[in-house]
């Protein structure tokens, strides 16, 4: 499950996957920014959010499977405005009827709002994480001067989740070979176990990885390095996306 | 386990397993190898006293490969995690660089900088992991439990790395014929007390001996008699150590030309 979010065999080729990651990150995170502070109303503009985003993924040669696959993480909270949507703005004017319930303009209004920018939302970021490695991203974010306590963090949950999740799949598999299946209210205290025990051996793990660090020397701080280098192709990928999303968003405020 | 009055010397050059069995106390004299644990009497490393002031030359010295390539292996890149221990000494980039390229050359694994830690096999692990250490240039080379967990033939690969690898060496194990093949002497551990020190031949050949330290050689496994060259590995292995007298340093930097058949 994990792995599957997070495994790097989704970098093909392309254009994109060898630009700095800074100008990435800068891009499609302002990207975002400029979308989420677009009138709801004017739709045509997010129409031209939505052909940015599919051309750039087009131009990364991402498989429209999987960006879709990992789309759907959007779909609960769309899903949680929409049970609410019959409660919105009740008094608009328009709207659908539907039996007991009724459907105010405002209220699409709103769904339409959160949907549309949720979805815009997660394919920058789905542009962002498949065409960028992990590691280089966070060499991007330590050059971009985020703290390194915070890049570490990142670091080690990523590193360590796999095994972490390894182990987990582990202890699981060890209490199902005795016959343990979790289906029953009773059954929590022994899931409880497995979960503290999982915590008690990451930290145990955490003091021998501390152990092996200073073994080497460690004092306090880590030199990430990266090659990357922020040239024209950068300037002009990171120029043209602002440009246009802030050009547009402009124009539909006018 | 308490340790007690435990010395013993090592020339250059040398390779010695230090064998005994589980709870014997391998594990904690190998944490006072470079002070991580410090006890309570003085310790002298190299001949330096080991305090808060010496610490940092005694942990660039000795080199600890640590049993689980999970714990050692922190960073997300194959090249970060090598370039941790470089860096910490303050050696300059293109320094760095250089002794990634060649650490990983040593362990054959050239080329595989900018693979991600998580996505190796256990024994590229292993292997990666050794090369974080040697490209500090430890003076000996420490390693706790090299063969532990690998399937045959990731554990010749290992071997015959780690066995040409021309640094001395310290091999903590349990893995007797491992010690036999590498090594030239062997050091009992037994209850926190040295309880045998020789060449290895002699160690594991006296039948008694390794019974008293619960200790026995696997079924099948013999010795070959002294005069008569052994299997490959171990003829080799031998002449190289035993040669190793030379500036480690000088031997470090050749690392490539000696190691770097990739399918070793």
């Amino acid at each position: 499950m994990i792995s599957e979010y997070l495994t790097e065999k989704e970098h093909p080729a392309g254009p994109l996957q060898r630009l700095d990651p800074r100008a990435k990150i800068i891009g499609l995170i302002s990207f975002t920014v400029v979308v989420v502070s677009t009138p709801a109303r004017a739709i045509w503009v997010f129409a031209v959010y939505a052909a940015v985003v599919t051309f750039l993924i087009g131009l990364s040669r991402l498989r429209v499977g999987y960006v879709l696959r990992r789309a759907l993480v959007v779909v609960p909270f769309v899903i949680v405005v929409a049970i609410f949507l019959p409660f919105f703005g009740r008094s608009g004017s328009g709207g659908y009827s539907l039996g007991i319930s009724h459907m105010s303009a405002g209220g699409l209004l709103v769904l339409w709002n959160v949907g549309a920018k949720a979805i815009l939302g997660v394919l920058s970021m789905i542009l962002l994480a498949s065409t960028t490695p992990f590691p280089d991203m966070l060499a991007g974010f330590r050059r971009l001067r985020v703290p390194q306590v915070f890049v570490l963090v990142v670091s080690f949950m990523y590193r360590y989740s796999f095994v972490f999740a390894e182990e987990l799949r582990r202890m699981q598999r060890a209490v199902a070979a005795r016959n343990f299946r979790g289906r029953w209210l009773w059954n929590v205290p022994i899931l409880g176990r497995v979960l503290g025990s999982l915590f008690l051996r990451s930290y145990s793990r955490g003091e021998r990885i501390y152990v092996a660090m200073i073994s080497r020397g460690y004092e306090g701080t880590i030199g990430l390095s990266s090659p990357a280098v922020f040239g024209w192709s950068e300037a002009l990928f990171l120029g043209l996306l602002i440009a246009v999303a802030v050009a547009v968003r402009v124009v539909a405020s006018v | 386990m308490a340790l007690q009055g435990l010395s013993f010397s090592i020339q250059r050059g040398e390779s010695v397993a230090i064998i005994g069995p589980n709870g014997a106390g391998k594990s904690t004299l190998l944490l006072h190898l470079n002070g991580i644990l410090r006890g309570e009497g003085p310790i002298r490393i190299f001949g330096l006293p080991l305090e808060e002031r010496t610490l940092r030359e005694i942990r660039r010295k000795v080199g600890v490969v640590f049993q689980d390539p999970d714990d050692q292996l922190f960073l997300t890149s194959v090249a970060q995690d090598v370039a941790f221990g470089p860096s910490n000494m303050g050696l300059s980039k293109p320094e760095i660089e250089e002794r990634v390229r060649e650490a990983l050359a040593a362990v054959g694994m050239s080329g595989f900088q900018d693979r991600s830690t998580h996505l190796l096999s256990f024994g590229e692990k292993k292997r990666v992991a050794t090369a974080t250490v040697l490209a500090m240039w430890p003076d000996i080379l420490v390693l706790d439990e090299p063969t532990s967990n690998l399937d045959p033939k990731a554990r010749r690969q290992l071997i015959n790395i780690l066995a040409n690898l021309p640094v001395t060496k310290i091999i903590v194990t349990h893995d007797l014929p491992v010690a036999y093949e590498m090594c030239n002497r062997a050091i009992i551990l037994s209850k926190g007390r040295i309880a045998a020190d020789g060449p290895i031949e002699e160690v594991l050949t006296d039948q008694d001996l390794l019974e008293a330290n619960d200790l026995e050689l696997p079924y099948g496994f013999a010795i070959p008699p002294a005069g008569i060259p052994g299997w490959s590995g171990t003829s080799r292995t031998r002449s190289l150590s035993r040669d190793a007298e030379d500036e480690l340093t000088e031997h470090v930097a050749g690392l490539n030309h000696l190691v770097g058949d990739p399918r070793l």
